[in-house]
């Protein structure tokens, strides 16, 4: 059997992205009885715990340009975010009728009120609340979030049936640390060559990573990146940029594109960094829950859900970001009434200012359908980092 | 001392507001409050920068620092209509329209010199105390101010009632911060090493007065209601959720209310409002939200004039809801002020805000819900048509909606909201199933 090329699996990435009835996990979970499916919302869950419980956990993201949200305006004003609208839309529309439990991590205070309207609409569902520490004292807030990490592994034994034991949760983390290899080895492979592995594609791909299992997913990871590297594609003469702020609800897919074609090249990005939380492998020996919690404390991504205690640290990670990906600017794009990335922009401004790296700023919606100005915009952009940047 | 009140129609007569001794108490108590604040190059004291929900005053006390609160400052700003000109200043230095607009008047103000009431500059804070209680806009908004004054900052994480309920490992998590955190950052920038008992001593002071505030708070479940437990309410709540929890200040200005409130009943006079008593009470609502700072007047007055009044806010509970039963307790002093952060209205979840509105529904007799959402506060805001949908149904009382802001003039439409309020109590009246009351 062939190799499967770029364009196969991007367009096996984009059926599973298009389909909001989410076929693929409701057949995962048909395949067996017994089996359960767990969803979760942006920014990180450890989705090591329910994998380790057998079951399948489902990202959330939204439902983007193609449903028209009905049910869902009527619980949002129009100054929020449209996430928690189109999420509560497939949800209320039954295109969710298939999940079990459903966690919303603490990212803002939408998603965390949205974990209060869906234990009054859908009382049967497991419904948590995932808080965080932001102490990343091993003393303090280690000890919290230790403790935090024990009763969510016990409530989703109990949704699964069965115990989650040690030993699987090192299976786990060992899948996921392949999978997260495997990301960060993707990642690098685009900023060395951002015309092989466009990020319209691997954000599918990434995108794939939210419903399919971990193990299909590595998979498809691993293919992907073969294709990748053995198709030649033209290079263009755009310039290399770095994306942030689409961590929570995730810009049209055509938006991606408009900022690729009009000459720029993502060279990084903020998208699903539950893919890209935790920054090292998770050891696959001794305490599972207290290797979590120390991934988390000391070795997880910095992004403007997450306290900086140390200010002379502050937004020196969007500045690594360019560095390290060689980018010559960065395009803050932003959801609209998003007060995690809105509010922590202008410190990154700040701190890109000091060294005179150029950026631009637009938001969005996930169904902005006039994508002309952010054409426009991220063209002049990309014009003005080649006309005058110094070589 | 009286105060001649904004007009809000240039043909109306102006009138005098009516002072009661509380009243003129508070009033020195904040300028007072303003006036040390202003002058830390005289007398020494450290000042820290802190927030009205999990306000830790009595901690801060314990370590001779002066209390600053940004919310305030923008209320303040927001009531005498400065406000729109320093979130236009924020909103100029890049600061996006979309965000609380808290948060940009108080950039706006510091960018504009930082003045204070009483027209003199407020120092750079020594420390600012994050205390990340109920709003996620908090941990960035003084990761802003900590740019613009480089000064220190400790946070104290309080961990929300996810699951509507607190636990053992939330407490101890910020009793441990208190300890290892806080605590010894307030020594290190006062130089005062901390006294257990001093803490003890305020919190006692705390607790007497939270019982006057919840008597307060609760004698407008009588008919007629003796105060407005929304407009005037949220003087009420001034002294206890700003720099004077635990003072005997505090402690004496809820004496004098409380008497204030005994006497109304005892005349069966209704709320006292900046045109004088409150004559008639048809309508008697709870609310939920905080009120718009920017025609706060202008606002009430569209409910005493309609005979609208409110008998029980959630607003009122944001700094701490005293009236479930918490007090402040000497007798466990680091664990009581770990219960209070948690027990603040924001950190409640969705499904406790509506029980406990449903409650107020019940227990003040209210005749509806009436939501004031707010753009810029998505802690309050998101999940409000929820609320309302659910306390309707609960309840079989009506609700309703309008919108406006915090302290951003722009936000607030006089002609909608009063559109909105008379259609709503015409709803009231026709679920009545009769004719309105006389007036």
């Amino acid at each position: 059997m062939p190799a499967p090329t770029t364009a196969a699996l991007v367009t096996r990435c984009q059926a599973l992205f298009d389909d909001l009835s989410f076929g693929a996990a409701r057949e995962w979970k048909a395949a067996a009885a017994g089996r359960r499916v767990v969803a979760y919302m942006p920014i990180y869950v450890p989705r090591e715990l329910i994998h380790a419980a057998g079951m399948l956990p489902l990202g959330i993201l939204g439902a983007g340009e193609n449903l028209e949200v009905i049910h869902g305006d009527a619980y949002y004003q129009s100054y929020i975010c449209r996430i928690p609208r189109s999420t509560l839309d497939l949800g209320i529309t039954g295109r969710l009728d298939f999940v079990d439990g459903f966690l919303f991590p603490s990212i803002c205070d939408v998603i965390r009120n949205l974990s209060g309207i869906w234990k009054i609409l859908f009382p049967k569902v497991y419904v948590h609340y995932f808080d965080v520490p932001q102490n990343f004292d091993p003393e303090v807030g280690g000890v919290f979030y230790r403790q935090e990490l024990q009763e969510l592994r016990e409530a989703l034994a109990r949704l699964a049936g069965r115990p989650i034991t040690d030993d699987a949760l090192r299976a786990s983390f060992a899948l996921y640390n392949q999978n997260r290899r495997l990301v960060r080895e993707l990642y690098a492979f685009r900023a060395g060559a951002p015309w092989r592995a466009p990020a319209s594609e691997t954000y599918l791909v990434l995108r794939a990573g939210m419903v399919l299992p971990v193990e299909e997913h590595n998979q498809l990871l691993a293919d992907y990146l073969a294709a990748a590297r053995a198709e030649e594609r033209p290079r263009r003469d755009n310039c290399r940029i770095v994306l942030n702020g689409v961590f929570c609800e995730q810009p049209p897919l055509s938006m991606i594109k408009a900022i690729e074609m009009s000459g720029c090249y993502i060279v990084d990005d903020d998208f699903m960094l539950v893919h890209r939380w935790l920054l090292e492998d998770l050891p696959v020996t001794g305490d599972p829950i207290a290797a979590l919690s120390t991934a988390f404390l000391s070795g997880s991504t910095e992004n403007g859900a997450k306290y900086q205690p140390r200010q002379e640290l502050k937004g020196q990670y969007i500045l690594e970001a360019v560095r390290a990906n060689a980018a010559e600017g960065v395009i803050f794009a932003a959801p609209s009434f998003c007060d995690p990335a809105l509010l922590e922009r202008p410190m990154l401004e700040k701190v890109l200012d000091r060294v005179d790296v150029p950026h631009i700023g637009f938001k969005y919606a996930e169904n902005s359908a006039q994508l002309q100005p952010v054409r426009e915009q991220a063209g002049t952009f990309a014009d003005s980092i080649k006309l005058w940047s110094t070589p | 001392m009286t105060v001649k009140p904004a007009s809000l129609r240039p043909q109306a007569p102006v009138r005098e507001v009516v002072k009661e001794a509380s009243m003129v108490k508070q009033k020195e108590m904040i300028a007072r409050n303003y006036d040390l604040l202003t002058s830390t190059a005289e007398h020494g004291r450290k000042v820290a920068s802190t927030f009205v929900p999990g306000n830790l005053n009595e901690l801060i006390m314990c370590f001779d620092m002066l209390n600053n609160l940004p919310e305030i400052n923008a209320i303040q700003n927001g009531m005498r209509k400065i406000s729109g000109d320093y979130i236009t200043e924020a909103e100029k230095r890049g600061h996006s329209e979309d965000v609380c607009t808290y948060v940009k008047a108080d950039l706006g103000m510091i960018a504009k010199g930082n003045v204070s009431p009483n027209g003199k500059p407020l120092p750079r804070p020594d420390l600012l105390l994050l205390s990340y209680t109920g709003c996620f806009t908090f941990m960035k908004w003084f990761e802003l101010l900590r740019e613009e004054y480089k000064c220190p900052t400790v946070m104290l994480h309080v961990p929300y009632q996810g699951d509507g309920e607190t636990t053992r490992n939330m407490r101890d998590y910020i009793v441990k911060q208190l300890k290892q955190e806080v605590i010894p950052a307030l020594e290190r920038v006062s130089g005062v090493k901390f006294d257990i008992d001093r803490l003890r001593g305020y919190l006692r002071e705390s607790a007497r007065a939270e019982d006057d505030l919840v008597w307060v708070l609760e004698s407008a479940k009588q008919t007629p209601a003796p105060i407005d437990a929304y407009f005037g309410g949220v003087y009420y709540i001034g002294p206890i959720f700003t720099a004077f929890r635990g003072t005997p200040d505090a402690t004496e200005y809820y004496r004098l209310l409380r008497a204030e409130i005994e006497e109304r009943l005892r005349l069966g006079l209704g709320p006292i409002t900046p045109e004088g008593d409150m004559k008639s009470q048809k309508y008697r609502l709870v609310v939920e939200g905080p009120p718009n700072w920017t025609s706060f007047r202008e606002f009430w007055k569209m409910f005493y004039d309609d005979g609208a009044v409110v008998v029980a806010s959630s607003y009122t509970k944001v700094g701490g809801t005293y009236d479930l039963g918490f007090r402040h307790d000497p007798d466990h002093p680091l664990e009581s002020l770990a219960d209070y952060c948690m027990g603040v209205y924001t950190n409640r979840n969705l499904p406790q805000r509506i029980d406990l509105l449903e409650k107020y529904m019940d227990e003040y007799q209210a005749d509806g819900l009436l939501i004031n959402s707010i753009k810029s506060c998505n802690s309050f805001s998101a999940g409000q048509l929820m609320i309302m949908r659910e306390v309707e149904k609960r309840t079989g009382k009506p609700a309703a909606f309008i919108e406006t802001d915090l302290v951003d003039p722009r936000y607030f439409s006089a002609a909608n909201v009063k559109n909105r309020l008379e259609s709503y109590f015409q709803m009231i009246d026709q679920k009545r199933g009769s004719a309105p009351s006389a007036a």
